[in-house]
Parts: structure tokens; C-alpha cells; sequence
């Protein structure tokens, strides 16, 4: 793989209100590549002052705004609620936007586009399949009362009933734990740890009438099954939902060992 | 080209242990010595069945069991026989939803429960008992 390297005058080093010294800039290797148009991997090496507070994202958008304007990178509320700048850091996928330099202790930081999504360009991935997985699980409430009518009432939902769910609804579909996951390094056609997650989440919602759609939906070669709980979507997911509990949770529940 | 561009990890990645910790590891390791183990039983079918071919081949092959390589190998095997069944034991266990967690409001710094420290030590322990029954099973047949 080619290496390109790209760095501005020392001068260019200089932060505001004081100049920043050696230590106080990183390498930063971003992995560029355009696959639709037969282009392969290379990665253009850039050096970027650095504060302890700097996020890799800032890092990156530092090199998009001074160094190389065609970096291509998907990125939006930069506090971890959006979802869209999961990509691989130092060789392990996480959110740019949630990642401080200061946490790598290392000089060097290489940005990857993240695994088992297809690369649109440079950091930017594909993001289709895990939408359609989503959608594929019927992620809503399904139940015939649900239409808002003068003569409905309120759902009645206990604390304990919302814990059943709550922690699997803050999900914000970055992607990282599919990424992560060792069955989507091979299967193309499994649902993946968010999609799973996700109907555990509609399973366990005492609202929801949908679960024998829904399971059958999961309940296939391709579905909950080839899960083999090695944990890396949990270890991965930046909002602590846990997905590698919900399917754990969710096959305890077709086969009859939880409620 | 299709694999290029849907960028997947592939066998490589799946078969990677390092930077997902110890539950990771113990993916691999249970996959590791479930073929070890297919390996090991298809080999035991071709030694069995070499008695069809009369009583030389059959000393022949039982002679080879007896070899420094021999026993090492088998050492392996009572390694591999431990720790997959014990880890399989914490992962079937796991599946049906046992020893994972409880859902619960997620705290920063966001520990998943599912990787709790009682999935934690069963890996350990799986390991353990694997070197255990391996220096056992060494010492009877090195006869130390």
C-alpha cells in the first residue's frame, strides 16, 4: 500500500495563544481509497497540533479545513448522538467524535474506514445494509390499539417494564458493533448485532404485539443463531447498549429459558 | 472484487483474537480447538481403521501413538477436549440467556454486563482446568 505524506510548514503548528511544540502534534494516517472507481488503499500520513481535550474527529476535520480539502468523512453532531463517524481508530472501530487523542497514548494514529461495510470513499462507508437489516425487524411498536383515537388510553407501562427495553432503544445505529462482530466478517447475509438488538428491544416492550412476526423475522440460518457471543459488540458500543445481552436475552427467550 | 468492495474482515478478521479482550480470545480458542478436536477425531477414525489392513499396520500405528510426538499430541487433545467443553459449557449457558446481565439503565463509562466478571473467570477457569488436565495427562503418558 502506497503511503502519501502531507505536512504543512512548522509555522502551521502554531495554536492559538501558544506554539505548539513536537509532542504536542500527532502523526495522523488516513486510510484513502475510491473502490467504485478501482482506486486501492493508500494512506497519507499528516501532522496535526494536538490539546489533551482533541478528538480524532476534530483531528481529521483539522486536515480536511488546512491540509487535504478531499478527505471524505461522514460525520455530524459530534457528541455521540448522531452516529454517523464510527470508523476504525488505531485498528478497533469506534466513534471519531467520542475518541480523544490524548485517551490512543500513541503518537500515531491511523483512521480506517470501518469492517464489513462497503467503502464509499476514504472514511465514508455504506451504510445500506445495516439500514435494511433495521428496517427488516419491523423497528416500531406494533399493536392495533396504537392509533391515537379521542376514545384510546394511555399504554401503561411499570419502571420495571421500561427497564426491560429502555437500555436497548439507546441505540444510535453507528454501526461500530457490526463492524466488530466476527459473523459479519463472513456472512453477508447475517442480521448483525444491532439488527438483533433492536428486536429484542420491540420483543421485550410490553407494548408491542409483534413478537411472532418478529422472531420469525430472526428465527433463520442467517438470524439470531450464528451469534457465537464473542462479546465484541459490546465491548465496541459507545452508548453502552449491549448487544451481545439483548440476543443472548432474546434466543433465552425462544428457547424458553426467560420470560 | 465483490469482497474488496464490501470490505469485509473475512476469515482473517474472524479468526484475529486481539483487540476485543478476553471473551474475543475465548471465541477463538473455542473454535481453535473445535476443529483441533474434528482434526483429532477424524485422525482417530483413520488409526482404528487400519486394523482392516491386518495386525502389522495396526502395531504399526499403535507404535506411533507411542512416540514423543505421539503423546504430545494427545496432551494437546485432552487440552483442547477441557477447554471446549468447559467454555462451551459458559456459552450454552450464555445463549439461553444465563449469566449475562440484566438490562438496566447503561452508566458512563458503559461496562456491558453481558462482560461481567462471572463470564470473565469461567473463561479463566476453562483455561486452567485445560493446562491442568494437560499436565496430568502429560505426566501419565511421559510417565513422570
Amino acid at each position: 500500500m502506497a503511503v502519501v505524506t502531507a505536512q504543512k510548514p512548522s509555522e502551521e503548528l502554531i495554536t492559538i495563544g501558544k506554539t505548539s511544540t513536537q509532542s504536542d502534534a500527532i502523526t495522523l494516517r488516513i486510510a484513502r481509497s475510491n473502490p467504485a472507481e478501482g482506486q486501492e488503499t493508500t494512506y497519507a500520513e499528516f501532522k496535526v497540533p494536538v490539546k489533551k481535550w482533541t478528538t480524532v474527529l476534530e483531528a481529521i476535520l483539522y486536515v480536511k479545513q488546512n491540509l487535504d480539502h478531499a478527505v471524505a468523512v461522514r460525520y455530524s453532531c459530534r457528541q455521540a448522538s448522531c452516529g454517523s463517524c464510527g470508523m476504525k481508530i488505531n485498528g478497533k472501530p469506534a466513534l471519531a467524535c467520542y475518541t480523544k487523542v490524548s485517551e490512543i497514548k500513541s503518537n500515531v494514529i491511523t483512521v480506517e474506514p470501518m469492517n464489513n461495510f462497503p467503502i464509499i470513499r476514504d472514511l465514508a462507508v455504506d451504510f445500506k445494509q445495516l439500514t435494511s437489516n433495521h428496517k427488516k425487524i419491523k423497528p416500531f411498536i406494533i399493536n392495533e390499539e396504537s392509533e391515537v383515537t379521542p376514545e384510546s388510553k394511555e399504554f401503561i407501562q411499570t419502571p420495571k417494564d421500561l427497564e426491560k427495553f429502555l437500555q436497548f432503544s439507546y441505540c444510535i445505529k453507528c454501526g461500530l458493533c457490526n463492524s466488530a462482530c466476527p459473523t459479519m466478517a463472513t456472512d453477508t447475509s447475517f442480521i448483525g448485532p444491532q439488527g438483533l438488538a433492536q428486536a429484542y428491544r420491540y420483543v421485550a416492550d410490553n407494548r408491542d404485539k409483534g413478537k411472532e412476526e418478529r422472531l420469525k423475522i430472526v428465527d433463520n440460518s442467517h438470524g439470531i443463531w450464528r451469534c457465537h457471543f464473542a462479546g465484541s459488540c459490546s465491548h465496541v458500543c459507545p452508548k453502552g447498549v449491549d448487544p451481545a445481552m439483548a440476543i443472548q436475552l432474546l434466543r433465552g427467550y425462544m428457547l424458553g429459558f426467560q420470560k | 472484487m465483490t469482497e474488496r468492495l464490501s470490505n469485509r474482515e473475512g476469515i482473517k478478521g474472524m479468526a484475529n483474537p486481539t483487540r476485543y479482550g478476553i471473551e474475543r480470545v475465548a471465541y477463538w480458542l473455542q473454535r481453535l480447538t473445535g476443529l483441533g478436536l474434528l482434526a483429532y477425531l477424524i485422525g482417530h477414525i483413520i488409526e482404528t481403521s487400519t486394523i482392516v489392513h491386518g495386525k502389522i499396520a495396526w502395531d504399526k500405528m499403535l507404535e506411533f501413538t507411542q512416540t514423543i510426538q505421539g503423546h504430545l499430541f494427545l496432551t494437546l487433545v485432552i487440552g483442547m477436549c477441557v477447554f471446549h467443553t468447559a467454555n462451551g459449557i459458559r456459552v450454552m449457558l450464555g445463549h439461553g440467556g444465563i449469566g449475562v446481565g440484566k438490562p438496566g439503565q447503561p452508566e458512563y463509562p458503559y461496562k456491558a454486563s453481558s462482560l461481567n466478571y462471572k463470564q470473565r473467570l469461567c473463561i479463566w477457569v476453562s483455561i486452567g482446568l485445560a493446562a491442568l488436565a494437560m499436565m496430568y495427562g502429560a505426566s501419565v503418558l511421559f510417565g513422570v
